[in-house]
């Protein structure tokens, strides 16, 4: 069984049906990639696995979603799923505060409050996110100065600070540059070692680069889950192929 | 730059075109008068006050030979603050509770929204009136600094919640979506996140309903009533600045001192702007 086990999950907004009898097995300690066209649910269930789309008006979801057996919409405090499961953005989101207090922020939630112990982690995280040289000489400058590419490194700093055992990245590198991204797939590698890291990609490329499985979406439904190789190579369902060739999409 | 358009080019274009012209020196029009009837004012207050601006105006004391405007001042200060007080927090969780707890489509915003529209539309008379009834006779307050100031309160409410309100949906989604995403609740959210940074918004609002409160005579003349001395407590009667002017130039005897005093209240609401945009710039920046 892996780390985290999808069950016949549907997820309706209002009336629309934004995601159909999901089945998904995510392994720990691999990168798992979402791909599909917008608006085929990838981002949707990314959302569903934190429970995001709590905040979402009219989203209810059916079936469930189970980390480590557990199942995180049945009396799972969400607060301290999204600490178990932390998440990076599409768009770089550092707060306006000092790169220090937005590392520190999530630590401070979960009632850390020594100074020694935050500065440990602070440095620790920054050190994960692979960030900790470009700025421990302005940890007390405002993080809205870091370009878009160290702002996105920074979020992962921030994510990794409350010790999260999964990282949802909703296309994480869709903003940044091509050097910046590969910084962000190196680091994403990096950090499988410690965490089991689900990934939603517009870019095929960025999912042969940095996956380990692949999961292809269409209409709300996925229609091929696989190893990447194989899903890359040998696609069992003619729509992969389709998409994979650049068909549509 | 050889490109540039001479002043003899567009003024070609703008004769081919008759109408652009006339609407162009219509819109300066307006424009220099809007400017000019400004000047005139300030001008006209400072000509006729500065000269009669003396030492004995500012004297603690009123008495009717100096027609100090010392305790007024104070007053008005203290007003502000009381008002600001009772206002101020009631504006702003009203406000976080509009943008940040009650679901869209919630009907009870629509209510709230059309209650404090019209409580702004209101006259400032009105808010005398009922500050009159309930204040001053129903709860048997009298005239007093803090019925005045409830009554202001009551005046200013609408318009900081709605500038809080405004500030608070101006702060980015991505904000809330960072903090919720490292598993932090509502509560920390709003108050660490969300509201420190719509601080700048909010305290436009603030310095606006300042300016009112400085400036209101209608709605205090009837509650706090216009004993020309700073009272011994909030219980008791005093004017603002604004109702001491409106005094002395309803009496006739002191339009000298009347101006002195519009000077004075000029310099204090040019003096509350300045402060509170340096201020916000202060705030923006760390």
């Amino acid at each position: 069984m892996g780390k985290i086990s999808v069950k016949n999950l549907d997820l309706y907004y209002g009336d629309f049906k934004a995601l159909k009898g999901i089945n998904l097995e995510i392994e720990a300690n691999k990168i798992t990639a979402f791909i599909g066209p917008s608006g085929c649910g990838k981002s949707t269930l990314l959302k569903s696995i934190n429970r995001m789309n709590d905040l979402v008006e009219g989203c209810r979801i059916e079936g469930e979603i189970l980390l480590d057996g557990e199942n995180i919409y049945k009396g799972m405090d969400v607060n301290l799923l999204r600490k178990r499961v932390g998440m990076v953005f599409q768009k770089p989101n550092p707060f306006p505060m000092s790169i220090y207090d937005n590392i520190a922020y999530g630590p401070r939630t979960h009632g850390i409050r020594s100074k020694s112990k935050l500065d440990d982690i602070v440095e620790k995280s920054l050190r994960n996110a692979a960030i900790w040289e470009e700025c421990k000489d302005r940890l007390k400058k405002s993080a809205l100065g870091m370009s878009g590419g160290q702002q996105q490194r920074l979020c992962i700093a921030r994510a990794l600070a409350v010790e999260p055992e999964v990282l949802l990245m909703d296309e994480p590198t869709s903003a940044l540059d091509p050097i910046s991204t590969s910084k962000i797939e190196d680091l994403a590698m990096e950090l499988k070692k410690d965490y089991t890291i689900v990934m939603v990609t517009h870019n095929m490329q960025q999912a042969v680069r940095v996956s380990d499985n692949t999961a292809f979406f269409l209409l709300g439904e996925v229609v091929e889950y696989n190893d990447t190789e194989k899903l890359f190579s040998i696609p069992a369902d003619k729509r992969t192929e389709d998409y994979i060739t650049g068909r549509f999409g | 730059m050889s490109n540039r358009i001479t002043m003899g080019e567009k003024m070609k274009t703008y004769l081919k075109h008759p109408g652009s012209l006339i609407l162009m020196l219509l819109v300066m029009l307006a424009a220099v008068l809007t400017f000019i009837v400004l000047l005139f004012l300030i001008a006209y207050i400072l000509i006729n006050g500065v000269p009669h601006i003396k030492p004995s105006l500012f004297s603690l004391h009123y008495t009717s030979e100096n027609a100090s405007l010392m305790p007024a001042l104070i007053n008005t200060i203290i007003m502000t603050l009381l008002s600001l007080l009772v206002a101020v927090p009631f504006g702003i969780f009203s406000a976080i509770f509009l943008v940040e707890y009650a679901g869209r489509g919630n009907r009870f915003i629509g209510v709230i929204r059309l209650t404090t529209e019209t409580l702004s539309g209101i006259p400032s008379i009105v808010y005398g009136l009922f500050g009159m009834l309930f204040f001053v006779n129903t709860l048997e307050w009298g005239f007093s600094l803090l019925a005045g100031a409830f009554t202001l309160a009551i005046m200013i409410l609408p318009l900081i919640m709605r500038t809080t309100e405004e500030a608070l949906k101006a702060v980015p989604d991505t904000y809330r979506e960072g903090s919720f995403g490292v598993g932090a609740g509502k509560l920390r959210t709003v108050f660490r996140i969300v509201l420190p940074s719509a601080i700048p918004g909010i305290l436009a609002g603030v310095i606006l309903a300042v300016g009112r409160i400085v400036g209101e005579t209608a709605a205090l003349i009837y509650t706090a009533g216009t004993v020309a001395k700073v009272p011994s407590s909030v219980m008791g009667s005093g004017r603002t600045l604004a109702v001491h002017m409106y005094n002395l130039s309803s009496e006739g005897l002191y339009m000298d001192q009347a101006y002195a005093t519009a000077v004075v209240l000029l310099v204090l609401v040019v003096g509350i702007n300045t402060l509170s945009s340096v201020v916000a710039r202060k705030l923006t920046k760390a």
